[in-house]
């Protein structure tokens, strides 16, 4: 074999700690390296251009480019190789930037280091031989989980653009937490009557089969060709009969259930609907509550009900969807305020989330628009806002910002003046973020049209004194301690991932950041693909989102998903096992453990059981290959031999020097 | 030399390459400065990481072998890492009885945005590698023998690198 070695500077990115022109020379000396140049930016026109003359020239078979990390760059210099007539898996990589220049600081010790990389990638490229793809069909479907604003966007986008959509919500209608919020900065338009439309659009799409009050149960499959279980929860209502009339919500006499879509301000009926434009807007039976389901007795709504739609006897059940694409939209939760302690923890009535005070200030709310104080329903007049609970301190977990707080504390001490003309709101804040589009101008707003006064500093103590709040802070603007005499006091809770995330992770097989939001494959070029080929992010499971950035997003993994499955075939990696059925004793051990049920038993010319790989299920993990007592079961690429050369080639070294 | 100080050792690290590689890259992207005598060997998941590779490299030179993946439940490959788990904890039970110490392999997880938990990790197993020191340094004689070993069981004819980059 001929071997070229391409040791990039990358600007000074590599070049100032590691001397590139040596590494190229004594890449000269290892087995099979023909050639070997150092050029300042590999990846640039003129130096994939230099890659390809040098395959012409030198008439090399395979390729080392030392440069930045192969999930950077490896698909561009496929493609270089490509161009120049060679194999598009005749390339390997040495890492010489995030692993090497970045991390050490001594030029020596980094450039022997980078040698060895580039000595590694060119013992396993000598064992790489040309690779070809082959094709599969596609399922032109999207699975889209989660119906809040995001997933709304990514079903529509889908189903314009002609591709069938399934999407699953958790609840009994979708809308997700914009469909709580009354007003939406920084327009202060009406959150319902922008969304709402878009609710009737998705679930009246033709191409869009909407399946609220329902799970993933789990995920099988691969791009293209994803299987999935979706669980659809008991409801206790036919929802082909329910016609939303709310009859039954009316007669129902378990009339102390937890409120849900309220966030807890009011109770509501063991038979409910969520809000007047729920979409689907049917009832859903609260099991837990029900006194029919409960203690046998009841069942006012089974009588009331004019198309007969109640049935206490419904069971779950599975409803299996194959699709070619997921699109993850689960959204956020909120930060569990009882935590802090300082904050009355969660044990006094007029401490309220951000949430709950939205809810009351929807005309369609438990409280019909008007403010109450929880504790003795009077109007407060003065009101306190409370940014980063949960947000921004470490000690709690939360080291991170909750985005589009600053800008709904703004937007509801607006909406309190406007309910409340009289009313004087307080902010206590570390910082004001609102670098979007009209966003500064609005908190400009809130402060010099509608007296919100904002006090620069963190709340240590919130206690009750004389059916009053004392909120007492710092202003740490004017250096001293303030206290305020407070009505009611809203404490803008953190964003936090949906409890189910981190499941739903494990069934897609997509990762999740330290925080548990959901992981982007690359935090600025691939900011709504995840590294799991063919499923997609949209929204806040993604990290804090105000609306337009989860719409956007919608909008982007719905676009991806769209351009995936335009093609007709996809190309399958042909990185995957094979069996060499001579070596091949049908053990069957890689069949047990393949996770993708890829390897099946045959039978051989001989006669005798041979395991074979189903080369287009097979993801290219390698687990078989460890498993098979012959070695016969071998990960292109990634052979034993390969791996070993790895090794063999550093040790060489090694033990040579230690006899020097 | 090796921020480690004293003589730059010799470590070899299996990593997946959808947690923890990736998490390595991150730690570089983020500056993290790390000892500089690990050398990576990219693996598509630590369910590909045969015990006998560990082995292969700490009898053939190696003071030290790290294997990294995906936390567990994180897997790429829904559960590569947890064949790993149990392979490598029996490696690592065996490795006293082939008179290897069995500090010097280490396996863990850490996923790809732990940019800062790889600086951690790197550096801690680092230095548990430089308070060992050097594996009981090889008999001269011995060394040749193995160097010819090597060779000869690639079939090649070429000679051991010379001494490239000193």
């Amino acid at each position: 074999m001929r071997i070229g070695v391409f040791v990039c500077h990358c600007g000074s990115n590599i070049a100032a700690r590691v001397n590139c022109a040596e590494v190229a020379k004594a890449a000269l000396n290892f087995p099979d390296v023909v050639f070997a140049t150092d050029e300042v930016y590999m990846c640039s026109e003129p130096g994939q251009e230099s890659i390809r003359k040098a395959i012409v020239e030198h008439r090399l078979d395979g390729v080392v480019v030392a440069s930045c990390s192969p999930r950077m760059h490896e698909v561009t210099f496929r493609r270089t190789v490509e161009r120049a007539g060679l194999n598009r898996y005749m390339v390997e990589m040495a890492n010489i930037r995030e692993h090497v220049s970045w991390i050490g600081h001594d030029k020596d010790s980094n450039t022997r280091k980078a040698i060895d990389l580039v000595r590694i990638a060119a013992a396993k490229l000598r064992r790489d031989k040309p690779l070809t793809f082959k094709t599969f069909e596609v399922v032109k479907k999207v699975l889209v989980v989660g119906g809040g604003v995001a997933g709304i966007q990514a079903a529509l986008d889908c189903a314009d653009a002609g591709l069938d959509v399934v999407l699953v919500e958790r609840k009994s209608t979708i809308g997700g937490r914009m469909a709580q919020l009354d007003k939406t900065f920084p327009t202060v338009d009406c959150s319902t009557c922008v969304l709402g439309p878009k609710m009737v659009d998705a679930a009246q799409h033709t191409r869009i089969s909407l399946m609220a009050y329902s799970e993933i149960e789990d995920v099988s499959g691969y791009v293209g060709n994803f299987t999935a279980r979706i669980k659809r929860k008991a409801s206790y209502v036919d929802f082909s009969k329910c016609t939303g009339c709310g009859l039954c919500t009316e007669k129902c006499p378990s009339k102390k259930t937890f409120d849900d879509f309220n966030e807890g301000v009011g109770t509501t009926t063991a038979i409910n609907i969520p809000f007047p434009q729920a979409i689907p807007k049917k009832a859903v039976i609260n099991p837990a509550t029900c006194l029919k389901l409960t203690k046998g007795k009841c069942g006012a709504c089974a009588k009331v009900c004019p198309t007969g739609a109640i049935n206490f006897d419904m069971r779950e059940e599975i409803v299996e969807e194959r699709v070619g694409a997921v699109i993850a939209a689960t959204g956020y939760d909120l930060f569990d305020h009882s935590k802090y302690e300082e904050y009355g923890g969660g044990k006094l009535p007029d401490v309220i989330t951000s949430i709950q005070y939205e809810r009351m200030l929807s005309a369609s709310g438990p409280t019909g628009g008007h403010v109450k104080r929880p504790s003795d329903g009077k109007e407060p007049k003065t009101v306190v806002f409370v940014s980063c609970v949960g947000s921004r301190d470490p000690a709690k977990g939360r080291p991170y910002c909750s985005n589009f707080c600053c800008m709904y504390i703004a937007k509801q001490s607006i909406l309190t003046k406007d309910h409340i003309p009289d009313s004087q709101s307080y902010v206590f804040y570390i910082d004001i973020r609102a670098p979007q589009k009209g966003y500064e101008e609005f908190t400009r707003r809130a402060q010099e049209e509608y007296g919100t006064r904002y006090i620069r500093g963190r709340v240590s103590k919130i206690y009750p004194e004389g059916g009053k709040l004392i909120v007492r802070g710092a202003d740490t603007l004017l250096g001293t301690q303030v206290e305020v005499q407070a009505d009611l006091v809203v404490l803008a809770v953190g964003v936090e991932p949906t409890p189910g995330a981190g499941k739903l992770a494990e069934k897609l097989r997509i990762s999740t950041d330290q925080n548990g939001f959901f992981m982007e494959s690359h935090p600025k070029l691939r900011p709504v693909e995840t590294n799991t080929a063919g499923v997609f992010l949209a929204g806040a499971c993604q990290g804090p989102k105000d609306i337009p950035a989860s719409v956007a997003q919608g909008s982007a993994a719905a676009g991806k998903a769209i351009s995936l499955l335009a093609r007709e075939r996809l190309e399958a990696d042909p990185q995957v096992s094979h069996v060499n059925p001579k070596r091949c004793v049908g053990c069957m051990k890689c069949v047990r453990v393949c996770p993708f049920k890829a390897i099946k038993e045959t039978t051989g010319r001989d006669g005798l059981p041979k395991a074979e790989v189903i080369e287009a299920m097979c993801q290219g993990c390698g687990i078989c290959s460890v498993v098979c007592p012959q070695g016969a079961v071998q990960l292109e690429h990634f052979k034993d031999d390969q791996i070993l050369a790895e090794v063999e080639a550093l040790c060489r070294t090694w033990v040579a020097k230690s006899c020097e | 030399m090796s921020d480690v100080g004293g003589k730059e050792l010799r470590i070899i690290g299996f990593l997946c390459n959808w947690c923890s590689y990736g998490g390595a890259d991150a730690a570089g992207v983020g500056r993290f400065s790390q000892p500089t005598d690990l050398r990576i060997i990219r693996m598509p998941c630590t369910g590909r990481v045969d015990p006998l590779f560990v082995l292969k490299a700490l009898v053939s030179g190696a003071d030290g072998v790290l294997v990294s993946g995906c936390h567990p439940r994180d897997c790429h490959y829904s559960e590569g890492n947890y064949y790993a788990r149990r392979r490598l904890e029996v490696l690592k039970r065996l490795l006293p009885m082939l008179g290897i110490h069995e500090d010097r392999f280490h396996y863990t997880w850490v996923s790809a945005s732990e940019g800062a938990r790889w600086q951690q990790v790197v550096t801690r197993f680092t230095e548990r590698i430089h308070e060992l020191g050097p594996m009981d340094s090889l008999d001269p004689e011995l060394a040749v023998c193995a160097i010819r070993e090597l060779g000869g069981e690639n079939g090649q004819a070429d000679q051991p690198a010379p001494a490239s980059g000193e």
